[in-house]
């Protein structure tokens, strides 16, 4: 889901680091007033999960690939806005050392899969588990499950920005500037694949480290986020 | 031992087993991510290279620090064990550095919450 340089406008790119902006800049605020200086380790190593579960390359034989994220279980133990935090920095680091993901449209990876995925997901867990016990199957259900939903939306809004270059940027003889692809080949593509694979690589990781810190330590999932 | 403690090693088993990610796709013959494909791959699937593409691809990708979380001029090594062992490597390093952001961010943003 990382899209590279050149496969989106200028203008496309402009919009992404519009939006982000203000995202980041309520986001470090809301981290400031919430996240205790005590969590700050568990930010930490929830920022390297995210990385480091993104180089599993997940392989549709024949086919593509495509990894898990790991936002929503960050937004879920630690607030959505410090997850969108720690996701932005493993993105800006892919992007900047590693080449992975433009470093023109980091703004648009971001708004991806630090804003959409972690607060997508978090919601749809918010909604799923209300009112259940810390410790009960609703939770760690809950949890797979936005993990899911989270980072198949977010592929989905990524298929939709990737369609819609085609229509506005060609040359005069209908050849693309940007991604070559339209909206009926990008978001099946970007969607489905996440809906039928690399999604449940999220729902099983959130679902089981959340079932993890049940039994361990509950600390995270009592709070009140 | 302290969770943060148990998290790390965690963290440190998925480190050893990062070059999964590149066996298993080669295994079953997965190609790129969709829509992360370089210029070449692109001329081959739909004919031409985007304008766009062919002038942007190349302003940061190939000057980054490792290119694909590989060695420069390692691409066309064997993945196991050259890339593999370079994959560990740049998931050593980019942990190192996203951990040690994450964590100073933090604690500048969270200084007055105890």
């Amino acid at each position: 889901m990382h899209i590279p340089d050149g496969y989106l406008s200028p203008v496309t790119c402009a919009v992404g680091a519009a939006v982000m902006l203000p995202v980041w800049t309520v986001a470090a605020k809301k981290v400031k007033e919430t996240l205790k200086a005590r969590e700050v380790p568990y930010l930490a190593v929830g920022a390297a999960f995210s990385f480091v579960i993104m180089m599993f390359n997940v392989p549709i034989p024949g086919g593509s690939t495509g990894h898990g994220v790991g936002g929503v279980l960050l937004a879920i133990l630690l607030g959505p806005w410090a997850a969108c935090i720690a996701v932005t920095v493993a993105l800006v680091t892919q992007a900047l050392l590693f080449g992975d993901g433009g470093v023109t449209c980091i703004g648009v990876n971001c708004f991806n899969m630090a804003f959409v995925l972690p607060f997508v997901g978090y919601y749809v867990y918010r909604l799923i588990s209300a009112g259940s016990d810390a410790g009960s199957n609703r939770r760690w259900i809950a949890a797979g499950i936005g993990g899911y939903v989270g980072i198949c939306v977010a592929a989905l809004v990524a298929g939709i920005e990737l369609g819609v270059q085609p229509l506005f940027w060609h040359t005069a003889n209908g050849q693309a500037l940007y991604c070559p692809y339209g909206l009926n080949v990008s978001v099946p593509a970007m969607a489905g694949g996440h809906m039928m694979v690399f999604g449940w690589v999220d729902f099983v990781m959130t679902a089981l480290v959340v079932k993890y810190l049940q039994k361990q330590d509950s600390f995270f999932l009592k709070e009140g986020r | 031992m302290t969770v943060t403690k148990k998290l790390w090693i965690g963290i440190g088993v998925l480190i050893i087993l990062t070059p999964l990610g590149l066996i298993l796709p080669d295994y079953f013959k997965a190609g790129d991510a969709w829509g992360e494909w370089e210029a070449d791959t692109i001329q081959k699937l739909v004919g031409y290279v985007p304008q766009g593409i062919e002038k942007l691809s190349v302003l940061w990708k190939k000057n980054s620090l490792f290119p694909d979380y590989c060695f420069k001029g390692w691409d066309d090594k064997a993945i196991w064990p050259y890339q593999s062992f370079a994959y560990i490597i740049a998931a050593i390093v980019g942990i190192a550095v996203i951990s040690s952001i994450v964590f100073f961010l933090g604690k500048f943003l969270a200084k007055n919450n105890d």
